[in-house]
């Protein structure tokens, strides 16, 4: 190219460049200004929020679970204590691929396709990021030894030691002290999340579920460094866990197991009260089940044996079980009549084996065919005669029946702290009004005198009803805490520590007298000559106040005859028989359940004597100081 | 200054300017201002490295050496005359896209990236490294022998010169280098006088070809960090984390930090790569405003020289081949800060000689070796 033209580019090329320069110089110093800003922002303006995110990164505040407080009995043998268990976490921001890390331990571990599963649904279940999640309890030697060897395939697993909850008297108290089980995701929701951070195991059932709160205890505190990693690097504060209460029940480990020996293999309920405080001195319900399989998660395989089984071990039969009352009920209708005065004590009804009510057909029978005759009251109770029941039911009417027994706990719940108690039912004309839509048929009222129709109670609300009998009228709630840490439940209530739940009134009679007339009928069913239960008398060092009662499993139509060998074995009568004693100064209150028993006197009753033998006798046989008649009650209560 | 361009035989004959070119530092072809800020950068980043690293004093060591070996590699290139360069600079570019290409078939995978060439025992290359240099080189010597600015045929051209390592390295896949390889020749044309309409064109076409890439180029991971970028609190822990942690990082520094090894984002493992790509953030959180308003100085300071560097250029080819270089480096500073600070997405760019790692360091000395070679070989030397 030409010279000239040549140096006159170099000129103009030095020129666009030196502009382009400029404009470039004043771009970066632009985009310079950005960045500060963007700096200026987030370390000036944004600086607080940044750092509080800093510093949360840095320092994590780790839950220290409370020690759960332990259970006894009321004479100190635990019920339920904590033991040191290893268990295997698994945490899954470390685990890497922790799907993989679980099969790892499956093959290491030589488990099945069944524990792989609910190791999945645990570690899916995990709450918080960096929490090790635990996936399996109570390693033995060999499975931590095995874990050792292997941890270098296992990433974010480790064996943690822990206290798991222990049932040592197992299947004895499952039923009354319940058990402990994981959080479900249910629970979770309504749990407050501070208080059960680091804790896995809550109350699932019975005094445990109850009294959670009570022993659950305070969760402590330890702030500390941590890295990303989640390891801790140093502890920066420190709060200790406040441990749960621990609770005394009125339960008694002996007469417990006096009584599931009287029951023997039987299928059935028996609950003893203490009539004067409304303690719950046993409570069985049979068959019973091994708690300790609930509290690190039971196998699916147990858990369908369980719930399947025809004899149903997890159906609790002392508070859930509702059944017709049957004849365990007269002694409260009987006093219903006195004390309303639709008959007075020496009212005879003449009975041919039937009550029919005027111009109906249909004949209520007396279980005795051929009929009693003339009877009064003493010996309606004694001999347990329908026909004057059905008679002194249609005189007081099923508004009056309803009101008294209702007083006496039936068709309500009666317990302290019972947490699966039933209802049962107390019919009404309201009720049927109301779920049934039907008008009140005064058929009705005759059977519900004898125990049967619409109303339905457990085995609790008889023992309650026979406690109240025992006690005058007096009510305690039938509770299964003693003491709590030296708190009684009244205190607890008082100081908003439990839920206040206030006895219902007592009942006061007309004639106080009257409740002596019933316990001396009462004592002719087991010590009078024709009493229902007059074999259990016989044996007797004290003096029992007793009432049989069978409880209709199937409906028997009119005209058709109880004939038991064509039922077949579970559809047979429940036996049952309440009773209390010494019955001059009541000292336990009794009510027995055996299911399809067939026999209240013959099969129930003798268990009741079994139970109050136990609490009563010393071991020479002999009725214990503590619970002697006092030398002027006789003369009174005769 | 003007003068002097117009007045061409009296420049050359002025003697007492001749004289000064006697001076130490011009004869070993080393520019002052250069090596000071490079000097102060260089014992800086070692401290911050020391921190960064969680007191890993074998990794300062290493760095130390790397800078040693960069900054011997930057006054050997020094020594060289840029024009004698130029020579070179065809065939240093085949031979770039030549390396690329092997990488491309037979490259050392690293870290689901392959971008090393690697010779067990004898070396491992980046040939990417490599062309960041020789990248704007090229687009310089092509240029210089035509008229400035360039015409449509000369643009089309540079383009494809820059478009064909480009390709190659996005491939790799090495989004950030690439991306710096294209600036650093867009940067060239952009010295050389690309009309501003054009320019204007080039920028209201990145949206289609961005959603393009989107579709058609970008791989999963890529467009992952760009989602991430835009809604960092999406996934709070998987890939929004490292935003997150930075953001807190620099944030809770304030404006005069927490102190040096006082950081406990990064001490703690908090902050990720916290020694490479996001050390900014440890600056930030350890020293606060002021640090990373220092060091911002003195980055500024360096492209200043680079700038006054460009325009006192002697020949059209130095003078693109330094502007290119210095707008490029500022690309470094702006993005890294940019990604770790939240303002952009997350491209692999390390913060120039701050971030840990010889390759990235030997690279940018090297670009200053051939700036202090431009502007030291000059013939006449009046407008210092």
């Amino acid at each position: 190219m030409p010279e000239p033209i040549r140096l006159k580019d170099h000129e103009k090329d030095a020129r666009q460049v030196r502009a382009r320069a400029v404009v470039g110089a004043v771009a970066i110093a632009l985009l310079s200004l950005v960045l500060m800003a963007r700096l200026y922002y987030l370390q000036v303006i944004q600086y607080e929020q940044h750092s509080t995110l800093a510093e949360n990164n840095r320092i994590h505040v780790q839950p220290i679970p409370p020690n759960r407080g332990l259970i006894f009995d009321r004479n100190g043998v635990i019920l339920a204590d904590n033991r040191p268990s290893f268990s295997l976490t698994v945490t899954r921001e470390r685990a890497g691929d922790w799907q993989k890390v679980l099969d790892t331990i499956v093959r290491v571990l030589e488990l099945g396709p069944e524990e792989r599963t609910l190791f999945e649904r645990r570690v899916r279940q995990g709450r918080r990021p960096f929490e090790p999640v635990p996936v399996l309890f109570e390693l033995s030697e060999e499975q931590i030894a095995r874990i050792a060897v292997n941890q270098f395939l296992l990433p974010g697993v480790e064996v943690a030691a822990q206290l798991v909850r222990h049932y040592p008297q197992s299947e004895h108290f499952a039923h009354s002290v319940g058990y402990v089980g994981r959080i479900n995701e249910r629970e979770l929701k309504k749990l407050d999340p501070v208080a059960y951070s680091g804790t896995h195991h809550i109350g699932k059932t019975g005094v445990e579920l109850f009294y959670e709160d009570l022993l659950h205890g305070q969760v402590g505190y330890e702030e500390v460094e941590t890295n990303a990693r989640g390891r801790v690097l140093r502890v920066l504060k420190h709060t200790d866990p406040v441990p749960g209460k621990d609770l005394t029940l009125s339960l008694d480990l002996s007469l417990q197991k006096a009584a599931e020996a009287a029951l023997g293999d039987r299928r059935g309920a028996v609950i003893a009260i203490d009539p004067t405080s409304g303690e719950v001195l046993a409570m069985i319900s049979q068959p019973s089940y091994n708690p300790n399989l609930f509290v690190t998660g039971i196998s699916g395989k147990d858990y369908a044996a369980l719930r399947d089984s025809i004899d149903r071990p997890l159906y609790n039969r002392v508070l859930r079980g509702i059944y017709p009352p049957g004849s365990t009920i007269k002694p409260v209708v009987a006093l219903a009549g006195l004390d309303s005065g639709v008959v007075e004590r020496s009212t005879r009804i003449f009975d041919p084996g039937f009550f029919q009510l005027p111009n109906v057909e249909h004949k209520y029978r007396n279980w005795n065919r051929g009929g009693d005759g003339w009877v009064n009251m003493e010996a309606a109770i004694s001999r347990s005669n329908d026909t004057y029941f059905y008679s002194l039911a249609h005189r007081l009417g099923i508004d009056r029946l309803h009101r008294y027994l209702s007083h006496f706990g039936i068709g309500q719940r009666v317990s302290l702290d019972m947490f699966e108690e039933a209802e049962g039912l107390m019919p009404s004309r309201e009720w049927k009004r109301i779920k049934r839509r039907q008008a009140w048929y005064p058929g009705e009222t005759l059977i519900t005198g004898i125990g049967q129709g619409y109303m339905l109670a457990t085995p609790l609300q008889l023992a309650q009803a026979t406690a109240l009998l025992a006690n005058k009228g007096k009510w305690h709630r039938p509770r299964l805490l003693m003491k709590a840490d030296g708190l009684s439940p009244e205190q607890l209530m008082a100081s908003g520590l439990l839920e206040a739940r206030p006895a219902p009134p007592d009942i006061q009679l007309k004639d106080p007298h009257n409740w002596d007339l019933i316990s001396s009928d009462m004592q002719q069913v087991v010590h009078g000559a024709r009493g229902t239960a007059h074999k259990v008398g016989a044996t007797a060092r004290y003096r029992i106040a007793g009432k049989s009662g069978t409880a209709q499993v199937v409906a028997i139509r009119q005209g058709e005859k109880y004939d038991r060998n064509k039922l077949q074995e579970r559809h047979r009568d429940h036996a049952l028989f309440v009773a209390f004693a010494p019955a001059e100064n009541p000292r336990i209150a009794v009510a027995v359940m055996v299911e399809n028993g067939e026999s209240g006197s013959g099969i129930a009753a003798p268990v009741a004597k079994q139970v109050m033998d136990a609490w009563l006798l010393d071991e020479k046989g002999r009725l214990k100081a503590q619970f002697a008649v006092p030398p002027q009650e006789p003369a009174n209560a005769q | 200054m003007h003068n002097n361009f117009n007045n061409f035989d009296r420049t050359l004959s002025d003697e007492d300017v001749l004289r000064r070119r006697a001076t130490l530092l011009q004869r070993l072809h080393i520019d002052g201002p250069l090596l000071l800020l490079l000097l102060l950068l260089a014992a800086g980043s070692l401290f911050v490295l020391y921190s960064a690293s969680g007191r890993n004093l074998d990794l300062v060591i290493k760095q130390a050496s790397s800078f040693g070996f960069g900054m011997l590699a930057m006054l050997l290139i020094a020594q060289v005359e840029a024009r004698f360069i130029a020579r070179w600079v065809p065939l240093a570019y085949v031979l770039g896209v030549v390396l690329l290409g092997v990488v491309e078939v037979m490259g050392h995978n690293a870290m689901g990236a392959t971008r090393w060439i690697n010779i067990p025992g004898v070396i491992r290359f980046q040939p990417s490294e490599f062309l960041k240099i020789i990248m704007p080189a090229t687009i310089a010597w092509y240029l210089a022998r035509n008229n400035l600015p360039p015409g449509l045929k000369h643009t089309a051209v540079s383009l494809a010169l820059v478009g064909v390592p480009f390709v190659l390295i996005l491939r790799q896949p090495d989004l950030g280098t690439a991306m710096l390889i294209l600036a650093s020749g867009a940067f060239v044309l952009f010295v050389a006088g690309l009309p501003w309409l054009w320019i204007g064109s080039a920028v209201a076409a990145v949206v289609p070809v961005a959603v393009g890439m989107w579709y058609f180029v970008l791989h999963d991971y890529q467009k992952q960090r760009i989602h991430t970028f835009l809604d960092p609190e999406s996934d709070p822990l998987g890939t929004g984390w490292n935003i997150i942690q930075s953001k807190a990082a620099i944030g809770s520094g304030g404006v005069f930090g927490k102190g040096w090894l006082l950081g406990t984002q990064s001490h703690l493992d908090f902050l990720p790569e916290s020694h490479t790509d996001f050390i900014i953030a440890v600056l930030a959180e350890e020293f606060g405003l002021v640090g990373v308003c220092l060091l911002l100085l003195v980055y500024l300071l360096l492209i200043a020289r680079g700038m006054v560097i460009t325009v006192q250029a002697q020949t059209l080819f130095g003078k693109l081949w330094a502007g290119g270089l210095t707008m490029t480096f500022f690309v470094y500073v702006f993005v890294n800060i940019g990604m770790v600070s939240g303002l952009l997405p997350v491209v692999g760019v390390p913060l120039p000689f701050i971030s840990y790692g010889g390759t990235s360091l030997v690279t940018l000395l090297s670009g200053f070796g051939v700036l202090m070679s431009i502007h030291t070989h000059r013939k006449w030397i009046a407008q210092v």
